[in-house]
């Protein structure tokens, strides 16, 4: 009785902190506007806010692939269940055509919709407060002169109560660092611009910096590797797996083309990032590369790599390729067990042949994907290949999911590990083998210019 | 070694690098696959491994022993030629016909896995191969046609 009686209480309590709770954490809705014609839009600014688009890659998320521009409903994978990328057409109904400019400088700041619910940090507020109002405005003006698409994103699948939006009050509370971003004197105006977009609008800790059980990045992680759906994310800082250390030159390569020989070549999500990146500014590319750069570690890996005398000479620099004999001898190289024979039989030809990239294979001694923490992307790429860009002069690859089975995958992978690496065995290749082929709500490894422009590549 | 190639065992005498493709045309005679890029991109020299389509120019035959070859000579003949034979031929869908093997094979293999597959399941599926000519519409009408083809057989089986 008297339990009963304490339930009941305790119920009428919690109902009315509950209603205080919900009063004090609610959001104004912003009214409506009617879109405003394309006209009423600066011209230049439109340009501007293009060129942001492409560092926030907006589309990766908010396109789905061979879908309309910006019409949303991509599946987001997360911890805690399935978010659907939203509408940002300047569709009145479905999309944010509705949305005044103070509604979306809100919604980048505060992470809240323009009828006042709670977005979740799957669009990555936490990074886009950093945004200046300017770019902010530019954005806004180039989304609103899209091609408005009526087109409603299916409904987030999350479990309770994390559907319930009133509970991103909490997140915020505990995790969002409102911007703008300050600088820091003491660097130079470079790395600064670089820290802006590339912490802000560029969201690389979004994937690259690991996150805490409450899915928030971990303040004292910053850049030290995460993953992306079904991908490793590198570590960018001091544990930055390359052989060869980063410097702001092969960074801004890399980001700017999409591969760079003596690292690597940007794939799965990454590939939406290399391929968008292309039509921004070099000078905003080069920011970003100098500031992830500084990042990294320069000298310590840098002797380490002194010490393994395969790294010196990367092939494609020199005219001169390795003569046959070498080739040979490297093919033959290994311990004469199955996965040497594959790799002399299957990967040399291209890996250790006589073209540079892009239409060369990188020498694997220099490859992040064989010196990374897991096998997952050297995996990913070797199973699936790498397709043809359009427009572009980047590396290919054919896909070898239905020419070896899972024991010889195994085997190749752990003599590539051995081989090149001049790290240890991966542990549990054989289950990343099994979740790279069986994997859902993974990104195939898409051409470098933009996987979404794509169909589904069929598994 | 051996290789099973269209359900029959080969003893193959080659250097086990050397990709399946050649040894298809130069040892076995079975001229249906055809070298285009020789990198595995344009997909003239597909053929089926354990019914999956594989880029034969770049595959070892190293990779392959045990497991079992099918190459468009496997399907049907001349004179009893596979439904997808048959449908690729009464749609005329060959302008030049270096590619369609290579479609034929490709296209076999998710007919097999899934004679239902919609329009949008083929296209993405062909992605892969190439045709300089321009007959694209005419495989897929073929593809069609071939579904066609295996699902009135079906009917007649049950019936």
């Amino acid at each position: 009785m008297r339990t009963t009686r304490f339930a009941i209480v305790l119920c009428v309590l919690l109902a009315l902190a509950a209603v205080v709770f919900g009063f004090a954490a609610s959001e104004p809705a912003i009214a409506p506007i009617a879109p405003p014609p394309t006209a009423s839009f600066d011209p230049a600014l439109v340009q501007r806010g293009a060129e942001l688009a492409a560092i926030g890659n907006c589309g990766v998320c908010h396109t789905a692939p061979g879908g309309r521009e910006f019409e949303g409903g991509v599946a987001l994978p997360t911890p805690f269940g399935t978010i659907y990328s939203t509408n940002i057409t300047p569709d009145a109904d479905t999309g944010i055509g509705a949305w005044s400019e103070a509604a979306f400088l809100r919604a980048m700041r505060n992470g809240v919709r323009r009828d006042g619910a709670y977005l979740y940090p799957a669009f990555p507020y936490d990074h886009f407060t950093l945004v200046t109002d300017d770019d902010d405005k530019a954005l806004y003006d180039y989304l609103m002169t899209r091609r408005p698409v009526r087109s409603m994103p299916p409904d987030n699948a999350l479990p309770f109560p994390l559907n319930v939006r009133l509970v991103m009050f909490g997140w915020n509370l505990l995790f969002l660092r409102q911007g703008p971003y300050r600088a820091d004197s003491a660097h130079d105006d470079t790395f600064n611009r670089g820290a802006y977009l590339a912490d802000g609008l560029g969201h690389c800790g979004a994937c690259h910096t690991p996150r805490n059980v409450l899915g928030a990045e971990k303040v004292d992680g910053k850049f030290a590797g995460g993953e992306a759906e079904g991908w490793t994310a590198y570590a960018l800082n001091a544990s930055s797996p390359a052989p060869v250390p980063w410097n702001a030159d092969t960074l801004f390569q890399y980001l700017h083309r999409g591969f760079e020989q003596e690292h690597g070549v940007a794939r799965g999500p990454m590939a939406d990032v290399t391929g968008d990146l292309r039509s921004v500014p070099d000078n905003d590319v080069r920011a970003i590369a100098t500031y992830i750069a500084a990042h990294m570690p320069s000298t310590g890996t840098a002797q380490q790599a002194a010490q393994r005398p395969e790294l010196q000479t990367p092939r494609g620099t020199a005219v001169a390729a390795a003569s046959a004999d070498s080739q040979a001898m490297r093919a033959a190289g290994g311990n004469g067990d199955e996965g040497a024979a594959i790799y002399a039989a299957t990967c040399a030809g291209c890996h250790e042949g006589p073209r540079a990239m892009p239409y060369g294979g990188i020498d694997l001694a220099f490859s992040s994907g064989v010196s990374g923490p897991s096998p997952t992307n050297l995996i990913n790429v070797v199973l699936y290949g790498l397709p043809a860009a359009a427009e572009a002069r980047n590396p290919i690859m054919p896909g070898f999911a239905s020419a070896l089975d899972d024991n010889q995958l195994v085997a190749l992978l752990r003599y590539l590990r051995g081989r090149f690496s001049g790290k240890g065995p991966w542990n549990e290749i054989e289950r990343s083998v099994h979740d790279a082929r069986n994997g859902d709500g993974q990104r195939p490894a898409g051409p470098a210019d933009s996987a979404r422009y794509n169909p589904a590549v069929p598994k | 070694m051996k290789l099973n190639v269209n359900n029959r065992q080969h003893d193959v005498d080659a250097d086990p690098r050397t990709p399946l493709l050649y040894v298809l045309r130069d040892d076995l005679k079975l001229n249906a696959a055809k070298f285009g890029c020789g990198l595995g991109q344009c997909g003239a020299c597909t053929v089926l491994v354990d019914g999956e389509p594989v880029f034969s120019c770049v595959t070892p035959v190293a990779l392959l022993a045990g497991k079992a070859i099918t190459t468009l000579e496997g399907l049907g003949t001349l004179d009893d030629p596979a439904p997808i034979q048959r449908a690729f031929i009464e749609a005329q869908a060959a302008q030049c016909g270096y590619c369609i093997p290579g479609m034929m094979m490709r296209a076999q293999a998710l007919l097999q896995k899934n004679p239902h597959a919609s329009d949008t399941e083929i296209r993405a599926w062909l992605e892969p191969n190439l045709c300089r000519c321009g007959t694209h519409l005419r495989i897929l009408s073929a593809i069609h046609r071939a579904q066609a083809i295996m699902r009135a057989a079906q009917a007649g089986d049950a019936g």
